[in-house]
Formats: C-alpha cells, sequence, structure tokens
C-alpha cells in the first residue's frame, strides 16, 4: 500500500534517511523502533510528504507521491497521522475538531459529518465532551481526539509518532487500547513508539532504525528474542527490563 | 491657569472639536487602509518565492528605517509631481500614513502567525486541508488572539503620529493648536488642551486593549 525506494533525506549538510525501501502492505501492522535521532520521525513524515524528500521515491497505492502534479491533499487525507504533541485544534470544539476536515474537503455535509464524528467519539468515550474546548482535556483525552479526528476522514493507513511519549504513564494504557482496536479490525498501521511490550503485542513487523537505516526487521518474536545485530542487541538491552 | 482655559474653550471649543475631527478621520483611514495593506505585505513577506519576500521586506526596512516626518515630505512634496491625478494635501498625508503603518500592521500579523505552534499547519495538512484552507481554519483564528494586542498599540501610535501632518496645516488637532498658539500668543492653555484630548484618545484605547488582553488571558 505504501512503498518507498530508495528514500533519502537530507536537511543541509546532515543525511537523516539513507535510501530507505521499504513496503508496508494492506492490513499490516508495522513498529519502528530506535534510538533517538535515528530518523524514525522524519521516516513517517516522509509517508505523506509532510518532509519533502532529497531523493528517491514514495508509492501510495501505486501512485508516486514524489511526481510534480500530483494532488497531494487527496492523498494525504488517507493517511491518517497522530503526533506525539496531539496537535488538536484548541479554538474549536472537540466535534468541530472532528467535522472539520471532512466539511472543508467537501468528503460530506454538516449534519452527516457530525453524525459521523459522533460514532467516532462514543467509540473512543469522548461522546460526552463534543461541546468542550481541548484544553478542558487530559492528555489522553486529546490523543483520542487527535485519533479520532484522523479517522474521520477515512484512512487507508494511521501513521502514529510516539503517540503516548507526551503522557503521564497512567493515561497511555487508554491511547494504547484505542491503537489496539484498530489494528485488530485490520488498519494498516505504522507505529513509532518506545512501548517495547506494546509493540511485541501489536505488530506484524517490527523495524530497528539507527543513524538513517533500518538495521533489522522481522516478525516481533524472533525481533526481540533473537536479534540479529549486535546494535539492535545493543538497543534492545538497554531499553528492555531484564 | 484654570480660567484662561476655560475662556479658550469658550471662544474656540468649535475649533478644537474640528480638529479632533480631522484627527479622528486620519486616524479612522490609517487604521482601515493598513489593515488590508499590510494584510498584502504580510502575505507577500511570507511567500515562497524568495524575489517577493526579498521584495516585500525591503519595503519593511525602507518605511521602518526613515523618519516618519521625510516620508510625509515625500507624499506630500513628490508624489504630486509623480502621480498624474491630484490628490489634495489631506489625502497625501493619509496615504504616507497608512503605508507607513502597513509595514508596521504587516510584521505584527507575521509575528502573530508564526507564534502559532507549526504543529498546528502539520495537523491541518496531514488531515489533506490545502496550506490556504489550513491558514483560513486553522492557522489565523489563533493568531488574531496574538495580533489583537499589538494591532491596539499600533493603533495608538498612529493616533499620536497624526499631528505630525500638521506640519502642513491639514486641520487636524495639533494644527489648532499651532495656529492658536501663534495668533493668541499663549502657548501654555492650547497645548493643555491638545495635549488632555490626545491623552483621553490613547488612553482608552490602551485600556480597551489591557482588556481584551484580560478576557483572553482568562479564556
Ligand atoms: N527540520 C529539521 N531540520 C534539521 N534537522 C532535522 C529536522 N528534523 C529532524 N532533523 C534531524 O534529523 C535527525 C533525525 O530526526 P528524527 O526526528 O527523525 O529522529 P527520531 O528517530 O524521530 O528521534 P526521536 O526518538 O527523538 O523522536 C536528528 O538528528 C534531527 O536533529
Ligand atoms: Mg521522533
Amino acid at each position: 500500500m505504501i512503498r518507498t525506494l530508495g528514500l533519502t533525506k537530507r536537511f543541509g549538510e546532515l543525511t537523516v534517511l539513507h535510501g530507505i525501501s521499504e513496503e508496508i502492505r494492506e492490513g499490516e501492522v508495522v513498529s519502528i523502533i530506535g534510538p533517538s535521532g535515528g530518523g524514525k520521525s522524519t521516516f513517517l513524515r516522509c509517508l505523506n510528504l509532510l518532509e519533502r524528500p532529497t531523493a528517491g521515491q514514495v508509492f501510495f497505492e501505486g501512485v508516486d507521491l514524489t511526481q510534480k502534479g500530483v494532488d497531494l491533499n487527496r492523498y494525504r487525507a488517507k493517511m491518517g497521522m497522530v503526533f506525539q504533541h496531539f496537535n488538536v485544534f484548541p479554538h474549536l470544539s472537540v466535534l468541530e475538531n472532528v467535522t472539520l476536515a471532512p466539511t472543508r474537503l467537501r468528503k460530506c455535509d454538516k449534519a452527516e459529518a457530525q453524525r459521523r464524528a459522533r460514532a467516532l467519539l462514543k467509540r473512543v468515550g469522548l461522546l460526552d465532551k463534543e461541546q468542550e474546548r481541548p484544553n478542558r482535556l487530559s492528555g489522553g483525552q486529546k490523543q483520542r481526539l487527535a485519533i479520532v479526528r484522523a479517522l474521520a476522514m477515512e484512512p487507508a493507513v494511521m501513521l502514529f509518532d510516539e503517540p503516548t511519549s507526551a503522557l503521564d504513564p497512567e493515561m497511555v494504557s487508554e491511547v494504547l487500547a484505542v491503537i489496539r482496536d484498530l489494528a485488530k479490525e485490520g488498519m494498516a498501521t505504522v507505529l513509532v513508539t518506545h512501548e517495547m511490550g506494546f509493540a511485541r503485542e501489536i505488530s506484524d513487523r517490527v523495524l530497528f532504525m539507527d543513524a538513517g537505516v533500518i538495521v533489522e526487521q522481522g516478525p516481533p518474536g524472533p525481533f526481540f528474542d533473537h536479534p540479529q545485530q549486535a546494535r539492535t542487541r545493543a538497543f534492545l538491552e538497554k531499553v528492555l527490563p531484564l | 491657569m484654570t480660567a484662561n482655559i476655560i475662556r479658550l474653550l469658550g471662544a474656540y471649543g468649535l475649533k478644537f472639536l474640528g480638529g479632533l475631527r480631522v484627527t479622528l478621520m486620519l486616524s479612522a483611514l490609517t487604521i482601515v487602509a493598513s489593515l488590508p495593506l499590510g494584510g498584502l505585505i504580510c502575505m507577500l513577506r511570507m511567500s515562497r518565492l524568495r524575489a517577493v519576500r526579498l521584495l516585500a521586506s525591503s519595503y519593511i526596512e525602507v518605511v521602518r528605517g526613515l523618519p516618519l516626518l521625510l516620508q510625509l515630505y515625500c507624499f506630500v512634496f513628490l508624489l504630486p509631481r509623480a502621480l498624474p491625478l491630484q490628490l489634495t494635501r489631506l489625502q497625501n498625508v493619509s496615504l504616507s500614513l497608512a503605508l507607513f503603518s502597513a509595514a508596521y500592521v504587516a510584521e505584527l500579523f507575521r509575528s502573530g502567525i508564526q507564534a502559532v505552534d507549526s504543529g498546528q499547519m502539520e495537523a491541518a495538512r496531514s488531515l489533506g486541508l490545502s496550506k490556504a484552507q489550513a491558514m483560513m481554519a486553522v492557522v489565523l483564528p489563533q493568531a488574531v488572539r496574538n495580533i489583537l494586542p499589538g494591532l491596539g498599540n499600533q493603533f495608538v501610535i498612529i493616533i499620536k503620529d497624526t499631528s505630525l501632518a500638521s506640519v502642513f496645516f491639514v486641520d487636524d488637532l495639533m494644527t489648532v493648536q499651532k495656529v492658536l498658539t501663534g495668533t493668541l500668543y499663549t502657548t501654555m492653555e492650547p497645548m493643555i488642551i491638545a495635549g488632555v484630548i490626545y491623552f483621553a484618545l490613547t488612553f482608552s484605547l490602551s485600556k480597551l486593549v489591557s482588556l481584551y488582553e484580560k478576557r483572553v488571558s482568562l479564556a
């Protein structure tokens, strides 16, 4: 569904992604782990071209998004993105956060958008907050709202960039529960995370990324139990409790 | 002296009122014109094209780097020679003030927009909104809060700056003060009256601004 070919990103002198060729298949759940600064966020942001690759290609459902003249907005809507710092819209109510994009992009009329938004909000337990401003929500609630806001565009894949890293520990599980639900339903998912247990539980495949390359990858069982590369082992030893 | 002031107000009160009317008109005109002009310059200043950005920032730097009085002289004495149509002196002054203020307004707009967390634009774009849609629906509504207080202060400055136009005797409040001082051989009283009127204007506007700021910080 998403395929990258020789994906390279430079910031000035600094090369952050070194020609990554990778594929995320329909319904697949892929977690990306790795040390800070390794390029995980940049990779994710290149998938929906929030960051423009310096070289290489990104294919979404067969279309090369790096081509000139591609209607990027149309494809971005099909890739829901969830950020570490939520980025909910503080000037809009919870309900409006969810209906903004569908109504602006004429996906459906306002009443229909609200009906769907309420169904989604109900699903993540935020229906009673629909008239609140986001600043009245807890971190976990904000992140659930951000997920629902992306889902309202009926994306084909969800991209999560450390969705629980900015949360207080007691709120992590409520957000993970929503992601788990989506994954179980067969939503294609790319998840950048430091939650190793969760990555192991829900992933079809885990990628270890360091210094702009994918060092190692595989199904979670073998990946975590028998990492092949020295760098992977060193990283896992640091982050996994013994 | 109080008696003098009252006597002066009795005799020339209408003149002061007329001056106040011109000052208010000049200020309002400048404010109203500098908003769209400032918006336009701000857009150019944030353009994707380097040349356009450079043009806008040069304009801003020149306008902010030259004394307003010098700019007024240019518009009153040089512009009529360059322009085929004849503008009144007041119109020339208004135009100059508007273009002057627009440079500051443009920078206020820009810093207000840039103060909005860049994650907001990214989130909107990731949903499929175009840059213009994201700007209108997400960034600008949040930028307004950052911009309004500065804009209020800018309006206070404009009101005071219109007094420079009295150099050309445009019959604003300051002109009235100058003329009376000259004809009546008394400096103190006309100055006090004009000063009190200016202060009443600017102080009430400042108060409005801080009221707004308080309300926003509570929300
Ligand atoms: N806009 C940018 N300009 C310059 N350098 C950048 C930019 N964005 C990222 N970088 C650099 O690219 C490298 C990779 O950053 P990236 O955010 O992708 O890492 P990460 O793996 O997501 O790390 P973390 O776990 O801390 O989120 C870092 O060295 C970072 O400083
Ligand atoms: Mg990151």
